[in-house]
């Protein structure tokens, strides 16, 4: 039995590309659904050795996995390995009672709901096919499936959209009292279809969306929920049966634990190795149906570059980072520096030092941490 | 040849007046070059030159005519090295001075032939491009012979570019420039008049022999620097090198020095033989004072011990130029250099970048100023940021300005060197047209822009010189430039206190655009002593990360970071505030704007 305490299946099928996007996806192609889920299966096999039993959590990400045919998710999630926390990715316009059902039965106990807005023309701006009702008519879903964890994506700095928007997209989520909100900025990703069409239009709007960061966690935070990541909010304890919220799965990536990716363009960190496998379809089901392994990419990671990352992503939570395993890549100058103007907190219990950011030292996390790196 | 077959002459010249191609037309006339051979102005080899089309390094050239040796020293054509053409009619027994037929005199016609007059040259007057046909060959025949008191019948008429009348000219250097003097069986002394660096074979002094001979493999002396060397070549350009067994007194030509060490031979002093030495040195050159200075830093720290070398090599073929280390907390470590005017730095600035391939920042040009301090000390302040706060008076440089205008536009100067704070000193008729105005202004007022809004305002008709004149007092205020409460050395500047608010603001501004937000709200402010004049705010931003991080974006995103890092590692720090150093670039910019 293996160590790894964490598993993240890819299922990279969607019904049209949205514009913005640039994760690793397939188009159609609903004949190799099958074909795919033979190879997942198969990879699982040849990495089964170093996943601990159970693991903590497993999550489906895609691309959409609900768009993933019936017959083909149900085989998967029926043969994924035992696990505590189970997330599946999900878009409102594919939630049906009959898929609810069968990831209910699949085991699956977390959803991450792919809303982004609820705003029909910001919606059409992204390219999203589901509209504001279709949200909450899959929350409703859901919630009668006997979902009792359910996370809403939302997206923000969207081309148009004004403060007013914005207000409007938050208080309609909240709406729909989601256990976890997950807010991301749109980022213009170089060479997506997205940034061709509104890139310049993002640019010049930059500045007056400055705030909308603000906006989001002022709202969210007044409304109760917990900031417990930089784009990450849920609802606290006291507020869900004394429940811990947050996305176990992804609290794995923050707080440097080793994870291993399945599928095409997945990503694993394992004893200090990096891979990603190929983003190519065919390539991955080449080599599996060939018993083999998929190509990949590899990067060793030496000590440093697992302090640093150690450090970027730990600076990304609520909760002070031990400073001890990260010592070696901080300027402890910079930290004091940074101490005195409001934005890192460093403090001391029973001798062990830790170090967070500050309210506002997480709005410029990304500053901060360039500053705090030695 | 004998010395009494020696002709040794100049051409001087208003820029553009075709100088140059003169020169090209002698040597093509003399044989010197075939045509084939002949480039375009072959005097002007540096790149520079050529591009820009006006002379800088004054080089000498011989030819033969009529049985005569001919040695063509040329000059520089731009007010900034008013000095080196002097060094240049030093050598010179005689001066061609041309004068093209559609403009007439110029500001520096004039300059030059004063120069060449207090120097006892014999002066052949010329007029050029009669070919033209807005030619007015017969009105600037008339101003030369009103100018250097000649017959007009002797004033020569010439297209240089057709070869018409060059041959007249040659004739006329023949018969009325005297033979050098000098005494050959004297030991022998040489003047050094200019130098280059030959990467192979080092030291090249270029020299007008004035007693005795000089021969190859002899033992010499430069004897105000007291090196020795060995001569390992001797010879005349022609326009190429072309070895010879001896120079002999009145001749020009070339000494190959072997020396590496360009400091240890400098333009001005005299040779001599270590065999039989010349007991008194040649009257040298007067130490030229630099009145324009500026920081010059390397872009790339790393650069430094080059820009160092650029300098040395520089200075070996640039005596006028000057310089010292000077450290800056903003820009690193660099040089104060002293120049002559504002085309000179330019010019530098363009050699250093070209020649030596190096990447620079330059401060705002500042004069030099004479400061007297409450203890009645007095200093000269070449850097805005060492001018002393608690001060009696301050002293700076003015000019005597000589501007050459068609009448039409007398008004235009005057407004003009009004808002300079230029006096008036008085206003001569040239011709009916043409009119002479003379005004003494502080040259910290020509030093930005005062040449380019001359040109504009008076739609380039407008030539210009002048004169230093002394220092003066002057109402000036030293302004500093601090961001985020610590100043920023390399921009203080010292200007009128009439000017300093709206000087202030303008930079402040820049600043303010320029320097990318921070963390912290970062104030820039100009100040005189402990009076803030000019304040903005670079607002703090307000989000700076990145949404989204999961486990397939941790590499990216490492990556991002280690880049930003390395980013900050480019920028200057300055009161715990990261400027990029392209914000130093656009402020200093902003004046290069305001110069051009």
């Amino acid at each position: 039995m293996g160590a790894v305490r964490h598993l993240y299946v890819h299922l990279p099928f969607c019904a049209h590309r949205c514009g913005y996007c640039d994760f690793v996806t397939v188009v159609g192609r609903g004949d190799r659904h099958g074909a795919y889920v033979d190879a997942l299966l198969a990879e699982l096999e040849l990495e089964r050795e170093q996943l601990a039993d159970p693991l903590e959590t497993v999550f489906l990400g895609g691309g959409t996995p609900t768009f993933t045919d019936p017959d083909a998710l149900a085989r998967l999630l029926a043969a994924l390995p035992n696990r505590g926390e189970l997330t599946a990715e999900a878009n409102p316009e594919t939630v049906t009672p009959e898929l609810a059902a069968l990831l209910r039965a699949g085991g699956v106990n977390r959803i991450s709901l792919g809303a982004q807005s609820f705003r029909p023309h910001l919606l059409s701006v992204l390219e999203r096919s589901a509209g504001p009702d279709d949200v909450r008519r899959a929350l409703r879903t859901l919630r009668d499936a006997g979902f009792d964890n359910v996370s809403l994506d939302l997206l923000y700095g969207i081309p148009r959209q004004s403060p007013a928007d914005l207000e409007a997209d938050l208080a309609d989520a909240l709406a729909l009292a989601p256990e976890h909100l997950s807010c991301y900025e749109l980022e213009a990703k170089p060479g997506t279809r997205f940034t061709h069409a509104h890139g310049a239009a993002l640019a010049r709007q930059a500045e007056a969306m400055e705030g909308y960061f603000e906006q989001v966690v002022d709202t969210l935070t007044t409304a109760g929920y917990r900031w417990y990541e930089t784009a990450n909010f849920c609802l606290p304890p006291e507020r869900a049966g004394g429940r811990d919220l947050r996305a176990r799965h992804n609290l794995g990536y923050w707080t440097g634990r080793d994870y291993l990716g399945l599928g095409i363009g997945a990503v694993s960190t394992v004893a200090g190795a990096r891979r990603r496998n190929t983003p190519r379809l065919a390539a991955y089901l080449a080599a599996l149906g060939a018993g083999a392994a998929p190509p990949r990419e590899l990067e060793e990671l030496d000590p440093a570059t697992k302090a640093l990352e150690r450090l970027l992503l730990g600076l990304r939570l609520d909760e002070p980072l031990p400073l001890a395993p990260v010592e070696a890549v901080v300027d402890r100058a910079a930290a004091e520096r940074l101490a005195r103007g409001g934005l890192v907190e460093l403090s001391a219990t029973g001798g062990r030092e830790r170090l967070r950011l500050t309210r506002r030292g997480r709005f410029l996390g990304g500053g901060v941490t360039a500053e705090l790196v030695r | 040849m004998e010395q009494d077959r020696i002709r040794n002459f100049a051409i001087i010249a208003h820029i553009d007046h075709g100088k140059s191609t003169l020169a090209d037309r002698i040597l093509e006339l003399t044989g010197a070059l075939s045509a084939r051979e002949m480039r375009e102005q072959v005097l002007d080899s540096m790149e520079l030159e050529r591009e820009r089309g006006i002379t800088i390094k004054a080089q000498a050239v011989r030819v033969l005519w009529r049985g005569h040796e001919l040695n063509l020293i040329d000059t520089p054509g731009h007010v900034d090295f008013t000095y080196e053409v002097a060094r240049s009619l030093q050598a010179c027994e005689g001066a061609l001075l041309l004068v093209d037929a559609a403009q007439g005199i110029q500001a520096q016609t004039l300059a030059n032939a004063y120069l060449a007059l207090e120097g006892n040259l014999d002066i052949v007057p010329v007029v050029n491009k009669i070919d033209l046909p807005q030619a007015d060959p017969d009105g600037a025949a008339a101003e030369l012979a009103e100018l250097l008191g000649e017959d007009r019948g002797r004033v020569l008429r010439i297209s240089a570019k057709t070869g018409a009348g060059v041959a007249d000219v040659l004739d006329a250097i023949v018969e009325r420039i005297p033979s050098p003097a000098g005494d050959p069986g004297a030991a022998a002394r040489a003047l050094v008049f200019d130098s280059s660096y030959d990467q192979y074979r080092g030291v090249v002094a270029f020299v007008r022999v004035v007693d005795g001979r000089f021969e190859p493999r002899e033992p010499l002396s430069a004897m105000a620097e007291r090196t020795e060397f060995e001569a390992e070549e001797l010879g005349f350009m022609s326009p190429a090198r072309q070895p010879v067994t001896s120079l002999g007194a009145g001749e020009v030509g070339y000494v190959i020095t072997g020396l590496k060490d360009v400091s240890r031979l400098r333009v001005g002093d005299t040779l001599t033989s270590q065999r039989r030495a010349a007991l008194q040195p040649l009257p040298g050159y007067q130490d030229v004072k630099p009145m324009v200075f500026a920081g010059i830093f390397p872009t790339d720290s790393d650069e430094y011990p080059e820009l160092r070398d650029a300098l040395e090599k520089l200075k070996l073929s640039d005596a006028s130029l000057s310089y010292e280390p000077e450290t800056s907390q903003a820009l690193g470590f660099g040089f104060r250099c002293g120049f002559l005017g504002l085309l000179h730095m330019e010019i530098v600035r363009e050699r250093l970048e070209r020649e030596f391939d190096l990447d620079l920042l330059i401060t705002a040009p500042n004069v030099a100023y004479r400061a007297t301090t409450r203890a009645g000390e007095v200093v000269e302040v070449h850097n805005p940021a060492e001018m002393p706060h608690e001060l009696e008076t301050v002293e700076e440089p003015y000019v005597k300005a000589s501007v050459i205008v068609p009448k039409d536009y007398v008004g235009a100067i005057m407004e003009l060197a009004n808002e300079r704070r230029g006096s008036f000193d008085h206003l001569e008729y040239l011709s009916e047209e043409r009119v002479l105005l003379s005004y003494e202004l502080p040259l910290g007022e020509i030093v930005l822009d005062f040449y380019d809004q001359l040109k504009s305002r008076t739609r380039g008709y407008a030539s210009f010189d002048y004169d230093l004149a002394g220092f003066r007092p002057g109402d000036l205020a030293r302004v500093d430039i601090l961001v985020g409460g610590e100043q920023v050395d390399a921009l203080s500047l010292v200007v009128h206190r009439d000017a300093a608010y709206d000087r202030g603001r303008q930079l402040v501004e820049r600043l303010r655009q320029e320097i990318p937000r921070q963390m912290f709200d970062v104030p820039v402010q100009a100040a005189i002593g402990s009076r803030v004049i000019a304040r903005e705010t670079i607002k703090a931003r307000r989000k700076d990360v990145l949404a989204k991080c999961y486990g397939g974006d941790i590499t990216r995103k490492r990556k991002l970071l280690e880049k930003q890092k390395k980013g900050k590692k480019r920028m200057k720090q300055v009161g715990g505030v990261e400027v990029p150093q392209e914000a130093f670039l656009a402020v200093l910019n902003l004046d290069a704007e305001r110069r051009r």
